[in-house]
């Protein structure tokens, strides 16, 4: 079985800057994957370059078992939503969605239309309000029965509600089509929802990436007065630290249970984890400089 | 026909919420042998949800012996939780306790407090019960 996206070594410069470096990713077929991140972090980039847009500057990526540059027909199975729905201002509804039916092979009229529902088809692109040009943008993907969705911020510009909405249509979508999908949010809650994998990249590599009930399962939080900190039972890794006063709140990776009962572990939640996984690893302590004698000569 | 509703803060998982909404209205009864479940698509156009989400929690119960997929057609109730001594006492209980609560609320107590005192008393009447 191969997967919707396989990448060994991937890597992006622009002029002297890598948006991404080294990113090794193998995405399970049918997942929903919230690829999470800082802005520029690498999202876009990763995207762009599983959409074909971009070609790597190393390494290499495959999307459904190809490479999108040098076998382009497997384009027409990946629907991309690029960040901001950009489409033709002056052309219509009607036009829009007319111009994906005669280029794509596969263009599915009915479901394109759940999405669009009211939107009245004579209306110029350029006068939808953000919702209605997202759902055109997700119409326009969805239309043709994709077996991967690419999704690049579709939620910035949206209200809650227009939000929500392009969220039950989207998951309606992967209902009938079975489609994996990708979504890049830097927001969280917005992705929180329905991802079941996630992918949290930073400064352009991959820091975390699995299963979301697992991730949350392998994750605890450790609360309890402070003491110089060990080795503790059942922890491989402690994420992050925190101190207030006596009161020392670790989040860790652990093994197995926490037996030490000074210790109160509670879960954590979706976000908490990505965000302390975003921080900079570790404050580097301060070195004070170097003492030197001061030597007088002469 | 059931209808889900999620608690997002509760930290219980998506798929566990949707099962226990389930095992709870079969042990209701307000769904039986041969009621239809929602579709997949149905639940996901209404919570917006992973559907894989819904299918997990349907493959659970189905699993459980609670419900039957057939192919096409939907999900059906195959089995209820519902004892048979609750179904002829099920409406006057429900006054009851709805009377029960009225006054609860009227003698001035939050919902803490009477779930509070509900789990008390159903624990020292069952243990009472048992022995």
């Amino acid at each position: 079985m191969t997967s919707p996206i396989d990448s060994r070594g991937l890597g992006k410069r622009f002029h002297r800057d890598w948006a991404l470096r080294d990113c090794t990713l193998t995405i399970p077929e049918g997942a929903i994957v919230g690829l999470a991140g800082a802005n520029a972090a690498g999202k876009s980039a990763l995207l762009s370059l599983a959409a074909g847009l971009l070609a790597p500057s190393e390494g290499s990526i495959e999307v459904l078992g190809r490479d999108p540059l040098r076998e382009p027909s497997v384009l027409a199975e990946v629907g991309y939503v690029a960040q901001g729905a950009p489409l033709y201002r002056s052309f219509t509804v009607a036009e829009t969605t007319e111009f994906a039916r005669r280029t794509n092979p596969c263009w599915d009229e009915e479901l394109a239309a759940d999405v669009l529902k009211l939107i009245a088809p004579r209306t110029k692109v350029g006068s939808l309000s953000a919702g209605e040009r997202a759902r055109l943008a997700l119409a326009l993907a969805l239309g043709k029965r994709p077996k991967l969705m690419l999704l690049d911020e579709p939620f910035a510009g949206l209200d809650p509600l227009a939000g929500r909405e392009f969220l039950q249509l989207l998951m309606d979508g992967v209902a009938e089509t079975a489609a994996t999908v990708v979504i890049a949010s830097h927001v969280i809650a917005d992705i929180e929802r329905v991802c079941d994998h996630i992918v949290l990249l930073t400064g352009g590599g991959v820091r975390l990436e699995g299963n979301v009930e697992e991730l949350l399962e392998s994750h605890r939080i450790l609360m309890g007065p402070r003491r110089p900190l060990g080795s503790i039972r059942g922890v491989r890794s402690i994420v992050r630290e925190r101190h207030s006063g006596r009161q020392l709140t670790l989040l860790v990776h652990g093994y197995g249970p926490i037996l030490d009962p000074s210790w109160t572990v509670e879960r954590v939640g979706l976000e908490e984890l990505l965000l302390a996984y975003m921080a900079p690893e570790r404050m580097p302590v301060p070195v004070p400089p170097e003492r030197l004698p001061l030597r007088w000569h002469g | 026909m059931i209808e889900f509703h999620l608690d997002p803060r509760s930290g219980v998982a998506t798929y566990l919420q949707i099962v226990q909404q389930v095992k709870e209205a079969l042990r209701l009864g307000t769904i039986s042998v041969g009621d239809q479940l929602p579709t997949v698509r149905e639940v996901v156009a209404d919570l917006a949800i992973n559907p894989n989400t819904v299918a997990k929690a349907y493959r659970d119960l189905e699993r459980a012996g609670l419900v039957v997929a057939r192919q096409g057609r939907g999900t059906f109730v195959a089995s209820t939780l519902a004892p048979a001594t609750l179904l002829p006492h099920y409406e006057a209980l429900r006054i009851e306790l709805e009377h029960w609560l009225d006054a609860a609320v009227g003698a001035g107590l939050d919902e803490e407090s009477i779930r509070a005192l509900i789990s008390a008393t159903l624990r020292e009447t069952l243990a009472r019960w048992v022995a």
